[in-house]
């Protein structure tokens, strides 16, 4: 039994202090930061009321921007705008050949470690891309909440491996955010999606984003959130409906393969573009005019489905497969959850439906549930809930495994384990006198080392020297609650001890995570410079719009030629240094532009009054 | 209320979960025992606690977690209980001299290879699992009930061949079901 806490007189024990935490949802097309305030989790707007984030970076000369802004400059400057960068995260500079051909990127050229993207502003990691969105959306919080975050939840895919979470966990650091968890991103959307619905059961969480696919089998009990298995393709999503779209229009205009990078930039922009129009329309249509090539065409909802069908057959498979790594039957599963963008395309809907012989639920906006989920763990791992009985068991989605003789994988801990967890395995020498054993983490379902993700290696050294077999070396894997692994090695005999945090072979060191994290105290400079930038912008917007609002109205009337020319060139220069980055031009701009307007406003307002008066009797007007 | 503390990690499975000793056992008694321990050792619940607190309870966490899949499958629950009772398991001695056995595990192997050849591919795939379930329904049958004579009376020697046969048949049908997900392909 608990015992009754007793204060001193005078001193009440302190009031429950509400902490902030917000969940971050960091997708490969659009980011969102979510919150709980006053019980209701939502997300969160920037000043002009937009929620989403696109997940684009543009590197200008002047600084880094982010979102919608930045994405602006992609057709134009595609190779200092980054996008879909989530793809890369937690790869190595070698898997690029697999991926590579199709990113509009330079990468300077490395065979192994992190990719680095060459930009305007130097060289940068996919980790430090993600850094930037991470930021902004600290930023938008803590403006919104009115405080320092005391820490956040992000999600990534449940397919993501060991080293895309180390990834993901390192940006988080370089952005300054104390990571509570991170959490896997249908996991989130159960979370938001059965504390509304406030029911129990199996469910099966359908998650198709812009670069990733994930289907998870949850049961839900009474708060607690078990994850049966999980499975997807973490190289599969929308960017691939719009890469096949822009191939189809490649192959019927008449386009070559080696088309410019902003070519290849205008053709994915359109196919986006159709593929949103063809989820109202039976048919969208196309016109390309650029580099030479004109082309209009057509294309139906019916020819999109054939386009489509092969990817999202491939979905249903990964269904099946889990459906079957949960081990349970298809007619189990109550409800089917629908999140990510991907999910709007009716032929997706169509198929799941069918599969799963159930109308897929979609009244939660596919967008917004990963991170409204998020925030609602971040506020409870915040403490902000301590009587909340919520808990979420997660699974990790590839097997663990270690090399042995002959280039085989043992797999130590099996995929759709439930996390944390621990195991052990015994291992010998294979020589006499042999005093080190080479240790090779792995990940991945396939027998061969060449098949499977790489993720560490090291040595256990300094075993004494035995015959061949009679060491006996226990090997220890650990995986914390954030689906991330530790490894340990002992010599029983000897209590010779060797022990890594596995940091995959192409993740940061903590040597680059320090340098980041310095040049990111520079930054917090520069985010001031963010946020001033930001409110002169909403400055310069709100001037630009009064002053047209008035010149429509009485400019003509009031102003000659000469000052309407005047007024017109500040007026012009505020509109061209708002577009830039410069908040100190920017507050130049509008400070000339109000000066120069000076006569202009004291006649309106003149004006005003008389127009105001006029009509009325001097007795009425009461000054 | 269980504390992080209160947890003995020298009891047995069983003793962990608070559910009576055998082969025989109720599913979702386990799982709800489950989620109760896990509601108060799961690292989540230590967010901000001290830095010794949290490895305790990944360390418990993980424990729990264990002995959860060891009992949920029957195979893993059965060779436990073998251990439990003195017997240990040896997967490297798994060796079956069973000649009928071996002839029968050659022709499912064949009916798998030849899955996506016929006509109905997903028809002939659910009948061979359909067919190496039922094998393995046989041999669950067996092990029950020798577990409730318990051991010393218990044929240990056959049970164990029991356990291996399964292990068999569990890579069969797991053989099987990924020829079914390639046809999808």
């Amino acid at each position: 039994m608990a015992l009754l806490q007793i204060s001193e007189p005078g001193q009440s024990a302190a009031p429950h202090q509400h902490k902030l935490a917000a969940g971050i949802d960091l997708g490969t097309t659009n980011s969102l930061v979510a919150s709980v305030r006053s019980g209701v989790a939502e997300t969160l707007a920037d000043s002009e009321g937009k929620h989403i984030l696109p997940s684009v970076v543009h590197y200008a000369s002047e600084g880094v921007i982010v979102g919608e802004i930045g994405l602006k400059h992609a057709v134009k400057d595609p190779l200092n705008t980054l996008s879909s960068i989530k793809r890369l995260m937690g790869r190595s500079a070698n898997d690029l050949n697999s991926l590579g051909s199709q990113l509009p990127y330079e990468f300077v050229d490395e065979s192994a470690g992190v990719p680095r993207i060459k930009t305007r502003r130097g060289d940068v990691s996919p980790i430090e891309v993600s850094a930037e969105i991470l930021k902004v959306l600290k930023l938008r919080a803590e403006e919104t909440l009115g405080g320092e975050l005391s820490g956040v939840v992000i999600t990534v895919p449940a397919y993501f491996d060991d080293a895309q979470r180390q990834a993901t966990k390192d940006a988080a650091r370089i952005a300054g955010l104390n990571l509570f968890r991170l959490l896997n991103e249908p996991t989130a959307a159960a979370v938001a999606y059965g504390l509304d619905k406030r029911n129990d059961g199996t469910i099966a969480i359908y998650d198709f984003g812009g670069g990733t696919f994930d289907i998870s089998i949850l049961r839900l009990n009474k708060g607690v959130f078990e994850v049966l298995a999980t499975g997807g393709d973490s190289a599969l999503g929308g960017d691939d409906f719009d890469r096949v779209i822009a191939q189809w229009i490649m192959g019927e205009a008449g386009i070559k393969e080696d088309a410019s990078r902003s070519m290849m930039r205008r053709l994915m922009e359109e196919s986006r573009r159709v593929k949103e129009a063809l989820t109202e329309n039976a048919q969208s249509e196309i016109s390309i005019e650029q580099d030479e090539i004109k082309w209009a065409g057509v294309l139906t909802r019916d020819l999109l489905n054939e386009l489509l069908a092969p990817l999202v057959r491939k979905t249903i498979a990964a269904c099946r497969r889990t459906i079957r790594d949960a081990g349970i039957e298809k007619r189990e599963v109550d409800e089917v959850v629908m999140v990510g963008g991907s999910t709007r395309v009716p032929l997706v809907r169509t198929l799941v439906g069918e599969f799963f012989e159930c109308d897929p639920l979609v009244d939660i906006d596919p967008d917004k549930v990963v991170a409204i989920g998020a925030s609602i763990q971040a506020d409870v791992l915040a403490g902000n809930k301590p009587d909340n009985e919520m808990l979420l068991l997660d699974v990790i989605p590839l097997s663990l495994g270690i090399e042995t003789m002959g280039g085989l994988v043992e797999h130590i801990i099996p995929r759709n384990t439930t996390i944390p967890v621990a195991r052990a395995q015994e291992f010998t020498t294979f020589k006499d006198g042999q005093t080190a054993l080479a240790v090779h983490v792995l990940q991945g379902e396939r027998d061969l080392t060449e098949d499977c993700r790489s993720l560490a290696r090291f040595e256990l050294r300094g075993i004494p020297p035995m015959v061949a077999g009679s060491a006996r070396i226990r090997v220890t894997y650990q995986v914390d609650a954030d689906g991330l692994l530790s490894v340990s090695a002992r010599e029983q005999t000897s209590g010779v001890e060797s022990h890594i945090e596995v940091k995959p072979s192409y993740g940061l060191s903590e040597n680059e995570i320090e340098t980041m994290l310095r040049s990111s105290f520079d930054h917090a400079a520069q985010d001031m410079e963010m946020r001033k930038l930001r409110e002169q912008q909403v400055e310069a917007d709100r001037e630009i719009e009064a002053l047209k609002a008035a010149l429509n109205d009485d400019g003509d009337e009031l102003l000659s030629a000469e000052e309407r020319t005047q007024i017109d060139k500040a007026l012009d220069r505020l509109v061209q240094t708002r577009s830039g980055v410069d908040a100190d031009a920017i507050k130049d701009a509008i400070e000339n532009l109000e000066a120069v307007c000076v006569g202009y406003v004291s006649r309106r307002m003149n004006s005003n009054i008389k127009r105001a008066l006029s009509g009325q009797k001097v007795d009425d007007v009461d000054i | 209320m269980t504390e992080l503390s209160d947890m003995d990690i020298s009891q047995n499975y069983f003793e962990l979960f608070d559910i009576p000793v055998g082969f025989e056992l109720d599913l979702s008694m386990l799982r709800r025992k489950y989620q109760e321990l896990q509601k108060v050792t799961h690292p989540d619940r230590y967010a901000s606690a001290s830095e010794q607190e949290r490895l305790l309870s990944v360390q418990k966490a993980a424990l729990i977690n264990d002995a959860f899949t060891t009992l949920k499958h029957p195979l893993s629950r059965a060779k436990y209980l073998l251990q439990l009772h003195g017997v240990n398991y040896d997967d490297e001695k798994n060796t079956i001299a069973d000649g009928a056995f071996l002839m029968q595990q050659m022709e499912l192997r064949e009916a798998i290879a030849s899955i996506p050849g016929t006509k109905d591919p997903y028809g002939a795939a659910a009948q061979v699992i359909e067919e190496i379930e039922k094998h393995m329904r046989g041999l669950y049958g067996f092990l029950q009930r020798e577990f409730e004579v318990l051991i010393p009376g218990a044929p240990v020697e056959e049970m164990l061949d029991a356990i291996r046969k399964l292990q068999f048949f569990e890579k069969l049908r797991h053989e099987a079901e990924l020829v079914e997900s390639k046809l999808d392909d």
